[in-house]
């Protein structure tokens, strides 16, 4: 049973997410990794407003593929979550609703996400062929230097996805007991 | 002796095409492992995911473009024939143009950085390539290739173990690595170790290990049973495909070995996720 779901996300539709569920995504979600976290987690402790409004948003970490002509992005899967786990907190103070990546996440990030309200979702790693076909449109929002790691804005229709965390907690990561 | 000339420009070309292959079809070896993975993975979203990853390749393959968006950073084993001598250029800066072409011409995401520490700028052509020259006798230039994402790469680890340790450290550190790594390095892995050698020698081979084709066996059959019973045991940790749980958490473990020093074991693991690229090619 795959469940439909439209961003931006209600703190219901979030509720009613729970872990394991599979989902398809539509709607736009903003991109974001390794550099973006680090200058957005700067500004957020300076104080200083961000060059993107990410209240009530879906991040998605990844850095796409060029996109070869009559494509609208280049293959785009996800990149390992627990790189922004440092950053994550402070967004999700900040009103960012959901995330979307792949790999475990920190305790901190998961209580951060239950103090919130907020859900984690994995998308397939490797599968980034298959997930750009379920990316209509991009633009860039912010940090154009970055090239790949800037943030854009992505328009999705059916973008597959599981609940991987969800805003209770719950995970069916199988997390390793070696950390 | 005969002096073989080989003009640079065949050497970039000939790289160039080796970094869009691999980028754009993924090896028989790993379709094949895959789809027997699907076969007998006992979770159903494992299933599901491992079709999806099947379905991945496909796509990638009929409209050429790159099977994850991590394209990697270009590594190369070259067995350079003494006899071979470059006309036109250097051998080193073809290779490089070749990995530029690629994934400059290719759509491919350039993903190295000049500084690794201060100011990580991109070098906007993915290169410098990672050239690992070995000089044999000869007249031909063997170039065996890999693109290397840095999800797993990240996961990968080395222990100076000594003696002592036995086969049995050697089996722990291996197999306490891939928890370590869990969910993060996109499973069904491939997993590269290198055995014996130094430091650097041990990773070195670790690496090579991985651009083996995974339907290898190590020749020496203590090394062959090894890895067969290193899978098995791999596969009952239970991350499964993509790490939401299942029974096929990697695909294949490969090992390469070399002497060592009578007061050491070096043991290197290099984890590669399921899109384990590699080609080669003979000039």
């Amino acid at each position: 049973m795959v469940k439909k779901i439209t961003l931006p996300l209600t703190d219901e539709a979030i509720k009613d997410l729970k872990a394991g569920d599979s989902v398809l995504i539509s709607g736009s979600m903003l991109t974001g990794r390794d550099a973006a976290h680090k200058r957005l987690f700067e500004l957020i402790e300076k104080g200083e407003s961000l060059p993107v409004e990410i209240e009530g948003e879906v991040i998605y970490y990844v850095g796409p593929a060029p996109a070869k002509p009559g494509h609208a992005v280049g293959p785009a899967g996800p990149t390992s979550s627990y790189r922004m786990d440092k950053y994550t907190p402070a967004l999700l103070d900040r009103g960012l609703k959901g995330m979307i990546g792949k790999g475990a996440r920190n305790r901190e990030v998961i209580d951060s996400m239950i103090k919130n309200g907020c859900v984690y979702f994995a998308a397939i790693g490797g599968a980034a062929a298959l997930i750009s076909r379920s990316i209509k449109k991009a633009e860039t929002l912010a940090y154009e230097d970055l090239g790949t790691e800037a943030i854009y804005r992505f328009y999705v229709e059916d973008f597959p996805a599981i609940v991987a965390i969800d805003s209770k907690g719950n995970s069916i990561l199988v997390q390793s007991d070696k950390h | 002796m005969e002096i073989r000339k080989i003009d640079a420009a065949v050497v970039t070309e000939t790289v160039k095409k080796l970094y869009l292959d691999m980028n754009y079809h993924i090896g028989d070896d790993i379709l094949t492992a895959l789809k027997k993975a699907s076969e007998t993975e006992s979770s159903p979203i494992g299933r599901n995911v491992l079709s999806q990853l099947i379905e991945n390749n496909k796509i990638a393959s009929d409209e050429e473009i790159p099977i994850c968006q991590d394209t990697g950073m270009a590594v190369l084993f070259v067995e350079y024939g003494d006899r071979v001598v470059i006309e036109n250029g250097s051998f080193e800066e073809a290779v490089q143009q070749g990995v530029r072409s690629a994934y400059i011409d290719g759509y491919l995401r350039k993903s190295v950085v000049r500084d690794p520490v201060f100011d990580r700028i991109n070098t906007k052509d993915n290169t410098p390539a990672i050239i690992y020259t070995t000089i044999v006798p000869g007249d031909k230039i063997h170039i065996l290739a890999g693109c290397k994402g840095f999800g797993s790469e990240n996961m990968s680890a080395i222990k100076m173990l000594t003696p002592s340790a036995g086969i049995e450290g050697v089996k722990k550190f291996i197999l306490d690595t891939v928890a370590y790594a869990g969910p993060n390095p996109c499973p069904p892995i491939v997993v590269g170790v290198g055995l014996g050698g130094t430091f650097e020698k041990a990773a070195m081979l670790a690496k090579k290990a991985t651009l083996r084709p995974i339907d290898s066996k190590n020749p020496d059959k203590r090394y062959s049973e090894l890895e067969y019973e290193l899978l098995s045991e791999i596969n009952t940790m239970g991350f499964g495909p993509a790490g939401l749980g299942g029974s096929n958490t990697a695909l294949g473990v490969n090992i390469e070995v070399f002497p060592t020093h009578i007061a050491g074991m070096p043991v290197a693991v290099n984890i590669c996720c399921h899109a384990a690229r590699h080609k080669e090619a003979e000039i």
